[in-house]
């Protein structure tokens, strides 16, 4: 068979294709509808919050930070309680990342503030001495993309019914919602207020001038998406 | 004219490998400043606050990662191809003009592809996902790039003489169909301007799967873009080269299509390793540790058959400095192929992932195995293409030693550094709180940051020896007609 195969390359190509397709079918199919259910208590991402993701993502800060809690005790002693499956269920894309030069951040919402960050983004060996990791300086001074937050907000909301505007069930038995804006207009409106709030809790002066201006400086966003993780 | 030899036309040949070494330079020293901004933080700032966006670790990660994969080893996969092709098919690219087209058309599309990847990484302008950064145009054009090569293949495999397909093709056919899949399925995405009706950034875009879906569909994609990129292209040289460059025939054509299929079948399952005591269900991880504990087998088969291919030939291992680097890149595909099934296992993953130990595997496997056999099979392309000897024998020599050593205090000082920190993160004290804090994980990785920096730095400067030599054997060596070059291969021209 294997002769007749080498001198057939067309079959050759479909059997080669079989044989690496099959794995990939069994192990990622079954699962996919159960994985993307959400655990309750997880809500989609506000507009300034995920305008942070952006800011993450564009840093790659999970090129050194992890965001996936192993159900150990050392883990759970650090990081709090170990990561559920559809907590990640509006993680698009996942970051759990693959190295932690730094700690998990999964749930540093939980133990870090507003001005803890602020801090240790402009000089992160002044808040932990001996720390690797570098100042980001910049994200004081550039401009978050709320528009392409917004359009992505829009997106998951219609192609993949991300409940924006629906009632969440919360783990205390309440229900929350999260709104998505009608327009972009109203969408950064909404993230100025947001952002508002995170300003008031910083000292750097440029960022509330920015802020009072109503510009969004990418650290505010940043620091939105961070204490959102909890 | 029926008589003569087959004139080869290595044009796209040469391009590739030019590309093959300075894109090698710019991944492995872009490699080399983030080492040592890991040893020494102010590195970051290398060229002053202002570009700082521009030069610190995180921003400069995925150019080096990418620019290793998607750039050195990429163009050395296709600088072979484009000379084994058509050495093993016996047709020469010259006798259709359809096929030179597109294989020209395949370098310039390429180039386009790396200029837009440098750009927009430095950027910032991510997908987010490792090794699968780029954003929806990139990926259009390099699965634009993909299908010329897939043409150029199976054109090329068309308009052959020789009707069976040597074990070489083989890889290559592999490494085509299975990055495509990888790459299709991983990259989809929705570009988020067009589905919100023109608003934000034109290029970015968003996954269609989500969190532990997505953690799936990306494993299964990166760990295979490591067994389609790393792996069987790189096995596709060595059974050519080898043979070749010794002028001994292959060992075993059994064992060969053994660890050929042995190596197609098993390698997809093994992605659910990089996902052990996550939230994906416990059957996958499971079936991703055990495959990959099988994965040794048909690794080891190709290595084995390597090995044995020199058998009775020792001697050429200590007087041919081409021969070796083919044979310490199979003794470390070896190494390296033991030691992840061994990370693999569940218990050992518990203490190794997300540690330096998986960044030192990954570099044994690629410093010492990918990056030696690509640059070996330049060193047997090189005097057949140019018609001209290699420039320094004993250069060679010297980039050899210098570069094993870089690896080897690489490897060593990764496995170290990613024990010690694995069993800090879970030492508890007396009372069963944590022993340290994690800056303490940290402060005490700084002497083997620097040791690997040392070795990267190594590595680095062998590499501009290779460049060096090859551009001297290029412009100012002694002109060689390839029937003059030793060892007439077993398989003929």
């Amino acid at each position: 068979m294997f002769h007749w195969l080498e001198k057939h390359p067309f079959f050759f190509a479909v059997a080669v294709f079989l044989t690496i397709a099959f794995a990939g079918l069994i192990e990622i199919l079954p699962n996919f509808a159960q994985a993307s259910q959400p655990t309750v208590g997880t809500k989609p991402y506000t507009t300034l919050e995920l305008a942070g993701r952006h800011v993450y993502i564009k840093n790659n800060c999970m090129g050194c930070h992890s965001q996936l809690i192993r159900p150990f005790k050392s883990e759970t002693d650090r990081y709090g309680h170990y990561s559920l499956s559809g907590e990640y269920a509006y993680d698009r894309p996942f970051l759990w990342g693959s190295k932690r030069t730094g700690p998990d951040l999964m749930r540093v919402g939980n133990y870090r503030t507003t001005d803890w960050h602020e801090n240790h983004m402009k000089d992160p060996a002044a808040v932990v001495p001996g720390s690797i990791m570098p100042a980001y300086r910049w994200m004081f001074k550039n401009a978050a993309d709320i528009d392409t937050a917004y359009a992505e907000q829009v997106t998951v909301n219609k192609v993949f019914n991300t409940p924006y505007n629906a009632e969440i069930p919360m783990a205390d038995g309440t229900k929350a919602t999260v709104p998505l804006a009608a327009t972009l207009d109203e969408a950064k409106a909404a993230a100025l207020e947001e952002a508002k709030v995170i300003a008031a809790d910083m000292k750097d002066q440029d960022v509330k001038d920015a802020v009072a201006a109503g510009q969004v400086p990418e650290i505010v966003a940043m620091i939105a998406y961070l204490n959102s993780l909890k | 004219m029926e008589n003569r030899p087959l004139e080869y036309d290595y044009t796209v040949a040469k391009w590739f490998m030019l590309t093959t070494v300075v894109l090698g330079i710019v991944g492995m020293l872009v490699g080399v400043i983030l080492a040592w901004q890991m040893a020494f933080p102010a590195v970051n700032l290398m060229a002053g606050e202002g570009l700082a966006e521009y030069t610190n670790f995180s921003r400069l990660r995925p150019l080096h990662t990418d620019s290793v994969i998607f750039g050195f080893t990429l163009s050395g996969i296709w600088a072979t191809w484009y000379y084994v092709g058509q050495r093993v098919l016996k047709v020469s690219m010259a006798e259709s003009k359809f096929l030179m087209v597109l294989a020209k058309l395949h370098f310039f599309i390429y180039l386009l592809v790396v200029v837009a990847v440098v750009g927009s990484l430095l950027l910032g302008i991510s997908t987010g996902k490792e090794y699968a950064d780029f954003e929806w145009p990139i990926d259009i054009a390099v699965v634009v790039v993909w299908v010329i090569w897939g043409m150029s293949i199976f054109g090329l495999i068309g308009i052959r003489r020789e009707k069976s397909l040597y074990i070489s093709i083989w890889y290559y056919i592999a490494t085509f169909l299975g990055i495509a899949m990888l790459y299709l399925f991983n990259n989809m995405e929705i570009p988020t301007y067009f589905a919100s009706g023109g608003i934000g950034a034109w290029y970015h875009s968003v996954s269609m799967y989500s969190g532990t879906n997505d953690a799936l569909v990306q494993w299964w994609y990166g760990h295979n873009a490591v067994a389609f990129g790393f792996t069987v292209p790189i096995v596709a040289m060595i059974y050519y080269f080898l043979p070749k460059e010794s002028g001994q025939a292959v060992y075993s054509y059994k064992l060969s299509l053994l660890a050929f299929w042995g190596l197609m079948f098993v390698y997809l399952w093994a992605g659910g390793h990089h996902l052990i005591y996550s939230t994906v269900p416990d059957w996958m991880q499971t079936m991703g540790s055990v495959f990959s504990v099988v994965l040794i087998l048909p690794s080891w088969g190709s290595a084995i058959n390597m090995l044995l291919t020199m058998k009775g030939e020792w001697q050429q291992v200590a007087s041919s400095p081409l021969i070796k680097f083919m044979i310490l890149a199979s003794t470390f595909y070896m190494f390296s192929t033991l030691e992840g099934p061994i990370q693999a296992i569940k218990s050992v993953n518990a203490l190794a992932h997300f540690t330096d130990w998986i960044v030192g595997h990954v570099h044994d496997g690629v410093l010492g195995w990918v990056a030696f056999m690509i640059m070996a099979a330049l060193f047997h392309m090189a005097p057949r293409v140019y018609k001209r000897e290699i420039y320094s024998k004993s250069l060679m020599n010297t980039q050899f030693w210098i570069q094993t050593l870089g690896v080897v205090l690489y490897f060593t000082s990764m496995w170290i550094a990613g024990i010690t920190q694995g069993m800090m993160w879970r030492a508890h004290d007396e009372f069963g709180n944590l022993a340290y804090s994690f800056i303490d994980t940290v402060t005490v990785l700084h002497p083997y940051y620097t040791i690997r920096a040392v070795g990267g730095t190594l590595y680095l400067v062998g590499m501009f020896l290779f460049a060096y030599n090859m551009y001297k054997t290029m412009t100012s060596s002694r002109r060689v007609e390839e029937s003059e070059l030793q060892n007439a291969s077993p398989m003929g021209a």
